[in-house]
């Protein structure tokens, strides 16, 4: 039996779906944030997995550009909750459902 | 079974274990440290395919940095209500979410096993695996960064300086009263609901300092 690339393909899409369903499921924005960065370490295992299938450095670059733009994100989506539990403590993701008029 | 193999399907349970941690987990510091499994887990496999300097930024930026400003953030709303899964506020969300869940899995999956290995070409002009062999990853990631790249990285470093500044913006606290509802707004019952909770916040925060304290 030999390591190929395939087996990073499955294991990302396991991984990948994993955080799916918990970005759906869950309702702490702080844990949602986190399935985000499930699906984005998901995304980058492929890229590292195809680079080495196919020898090729660009997708390790990819994976350092995703990384920088995971910690942006980090950093401004923190921000937003950090905002938001000032001015409502304990809000959740569902407390959208108020919208409706 | 080689040596490879073995390393993967070890670091493979640990990463999927600690996913569906992250998911299950009822308390958010346990999925931040359920999180930290997780991008351990992918550190050892990128070593095992030789992104030896991919692993390394992947322990400093994620588990050194980004959980540690999960942790940080918990840490300071003390948001430590742990999180019932079983109450469901909005009608039929779950299991829609798991339908789709296994959706995209099976797509993913039927993509992969309906094509025989990688169809690309391999690479010619960026090969990691140089033959003037003894060549470090990361000096070939470095020249192909700043020759092929660089215009991305200008962006990514503009990138990471609007954020900074978003993340100060945002974070400070606007002296002064808020600028009033209009009048019409508060009329409907929802929104006066909502501005009744809130107007009590100093009662919250004693709760929230409390609750981080045990």
């Amino acid at each position: 039996m030999e390591l190929t690339a395939t087996w990073y393909l499955v294991l990302g899409a396991l991984v990948f779906s994993i955080g799916a369903v918990g970005l759906l499921i869950r309702r702490n924005p702080l844990v949602m944030f986190m399935c985000v960065e499930l699906m984005l370490n998901a995304v980058n295992l492929t890229f590292v997995g195809i680079a080495w299938g196919l020898n090729d450095v660009g997708g390790q670059v990819a994976v350092f550009f995703v990384m920088v733009v995971a910690a942006a994100e980090v950093v401004i989506g923190l921000a937003i909750v950090v905002a938001i539990m000032r001015r409502r403590q304990g809000a959740t993701a569902d407390d959208l459902s108020v919208l409706r008029g | 079974m080689t040596l490879q193999v073995f390393v993967f399907l070890i670091s493979a349970l640990i990463v999927l274990s600690g996913a569906l941690g992250v998911v299950l987990a009822r308390h958010p510091v346990h999925s931040a440290l359920f999180l930290i499994q997780t991008l351990f887990g992918v550190a050892v496999l990128f070593l095992v395919v030789e992104a030896h300097f991919l692993a390394a930024i992947q322990v400093i930026v994620y588990a050194g940095a980004i959980v540690i400003l999960f942790l940080f953030v918990i840490m300071l709303l003390g948001v430590d209500r742990s999180d019932d899964l079983r109450v469901e506020p909005l009608v039929g969300q779950r299991p829609l979410a798991y339908v789709s869940g296994a959706a995209i899995l099976g797509l993913m999956l039927a993509v992969i096993n309906s094509v025989d290995g990688l169809t690309g070409r391999i690479a010619e002009t960026a090969p990691i695996n140089r033959p003037s062999a003894g060549t470090p990853d990361i000096n070939i990631l470095a020249e192909t960064i700043f020759t092929d790249h660089v215009f991305t990285f200008e962006i990514t470093g503009l990138l990471l300086t609007v954020a900074v500044v978003g993340a100060v913006v945002m974070a400070r606290r606007i002296p002064g009263d808020l600028q009033p509802i209009p009048e019409s707004a508060l009329d409907s019952g929802v929104l006066a609901d909502i501005l009744s909770e809130g107007e009590t916040p100093a009662a919250d925060e004693g709760d929230a300092e409390e609750g981080g304290d045990s």
